[in-house]
């Protein structure tokens, strides 16, 4: 990154400015749509200011997992495509594609989202497996909150397809969806000097001293943490952050309504 | 029997819904997005840029390089796995040479251009959709080509020649069905992709490529106005 403009984003900061004119604990405009996909089960499509994120459903059968042999499977994958920002590249997915997928993935697992225990067919043998990939289209910063939101978007949206002999026949979706309980929102809190900021864009993400991502249930209890950059961050910080999440998720769960 | 009505009813040179679109990934120095029917592709150029391992670079020319890839929920069936397979390098391979012949990169040497395609749901179709929505990202991006390139299949569904085949008539059972995907250079009626598989004979071959001329040219009126409406 440029020093110059680096500098130029921290000397605003420091006077509470960002560079787009936000305040530090506001959001850029979100949309989200759903159902944009006719070869996913469910999809939806979120974006928020310039950053775009494509998200699929694919379910199929398959042999659950020995110690939980009447659960189904939820799998989260998220790719960056070099097509969505210049400094991606093609290759296996690194660190960071890793990290937004398991980190979203430990959101909706962990509060027990989905009732994986309905998702079994035959114990032991046959459960219902949910594949779900993230696609960023435009990437211009706080993949994990707006893919998180886009996740739950799209389970929310999904159909099964019927079952002939067993086998899925994706030409023929049923009206049953998934056994969703909660509605799970991750908010991502960005630490800069002494700065907290909500939906960083990404050159504000360059900056990063230190980050947490707190997935809120309904209920303001948290289900998962994620806590990233390489300054370490004080109880009372922690603290703060959580705050501004717990707020900042019932702004964002209404696009789920 | 045969094959007088299209499944979805379409007429035999009528290809499916088009919509296309300039400039839709801000991050990128060029972009496109084109959709034909069910199947759309994003696609997004990045470069000129300076093209590393040095001993790729060429003194005399730019290199252009493309990257052809399914979203794992885009095929109709199970997911797909994601990262490249042997098709999805074919297909990379032939849409760069598809979109070469139009590009001229001498002002940039040992640069590269880069061509990334994403195809978000597919419904056959998908490599001359993504070469179409390249196509608008290297104009888009002001690399210096000769003409757009245009795209879509041709091909024979139970010796009835038709335009534009979807998923459906690539599955028909009741005969013989060839798919020919076909990308040309309008102005000068010069094809710079042409696959075949299935079977046809020499007379239909020569019928089919005769009448994909004009919805490629239509097409490319669409692929023009996507990058003139960008700057409305």
């Amino acid at each position: 990154m440029n020093k110059d403009f680096k500098n130029h984003i921290e000397k605003s900061l420091s006077k509470n400015i960002r560079i787009d004119g936000r305040k530090n604990d506001e959001f850029r405009k979100i949309t989200v749509e759903t159902g944009i996909i006719s070869t996913a089960e469910g999809s939806a499509r979120v974006t928020c200011g310039d950053t775009e994120v494509i998200v699929g459903v694919k379910l199929d059968i398959g042999k659950p997992y020995p110690d939980k042999l009447d659960e189904g499977v939820l799998m989260t994958g998220a790719e960056l495509y070099p097509l969505s920002n210049p400094e991606f590249e093609s290759g296996p997915p690194r660190e960071e594609s890793i990290e937004i997928a398991r980190v979203i993935d430990r959101g909706i697992r962990e509060s027990g989202t989905i009732d994986v225990k309905k998702l079994c067919i035959e114990a032991g043998e046959k459960v219902w497996m949910i594949n779900v990939d993230i696609a960023p289209i435009n990437m211009d910063g706080n993949l994990i909150d707006i893919g998180a939101l886009a996740v739950m978007a799209a389970l929310k949206d999904t159909k099964f397809p019927e079952l002939k002999d067993g086998v899925p026949d994706y030409k023929k979706i049923s009206k049953k969806k998934l056994p969703i309980s909660k509605l799970p929102i991750e908010i991502t809190i960005l630490k800069i000097g002494d700065t907290f900021l909500v939906d960083p864009t990404y050159s504000e993400e360059k900056l990063t001293d230190a980050r947490l991502t707190v997935a809120i249930l309904e209920d303001d209890s948290l289900c998962a943490m994620q806590k990233g950059g390489e300054e370490p961050l004080t109880q009372e910080s922690i603290m703060k952050m959580i705050d501004i999440a717990i707020k900042k998720s019932k702004e964002l769960r209404k696009f789920l309504a | 029997m045969a094959y007088n009505k299209r499944l979805d009813g379409r007429k035999f040179d009528e290809t499916r819904e088009i919509e296309a679109k300039a400039g839709v990934i801000k991050k990128a120095d060029g972009s496109g997005y084109f959709r034909i029917g069910k199947t759309s592709a994003y696609a997004a150029v990045y470069g000129p840029k300076e093209l590393f391992p040095k001993s790729m670079q060429d003194p005399k020319t730019g290199v252009l390089r493309c990257n052809y890839n399914m979203m794992p929920f885009s095929g109709a069936g199970e997911r797909v796995r994601p990262g490249p397979s042997r098709r999805s390098k074919e297909i990379s391979m032939v849409t760069k040479t598809a979109l070469l012949p139009v590009v001229d990169l001498t002002d940039y040497p040992n640069a590269v251009v880069d061509v990334f395609i994403e195809l978000p749901q597919t419904d056959a179709g998908s490599r001359c959709a993504g070469i179409c929505a390249a196509s608008i990202a290297l104009a888009d991006a002001g690399i210096r080509m000769k003409d757009v390139v245009t795209a879509v299949s041709c091909g024979i569904v139970d010796k009835q020649v038709v335009i534009d085949l979807d998923y459906a008539e690539e599955a028909y059972e009741g005969g013989d069905v060839a798919d020919i995907p076909v990308a040309m250079i309008p102005s000068t009626e010069e094809i710079t992709l042409l696959q075949m598989d299935g079977n046809i004979s020499r007379e239909n071959l020569k019928k089919a490529l005769e009448m994909v001329k004009e919805p490629l040219k239509k097409i490319a009126e669409i692929q023009r106005k996507a990058l003139k409406d960008k700057y409305k």
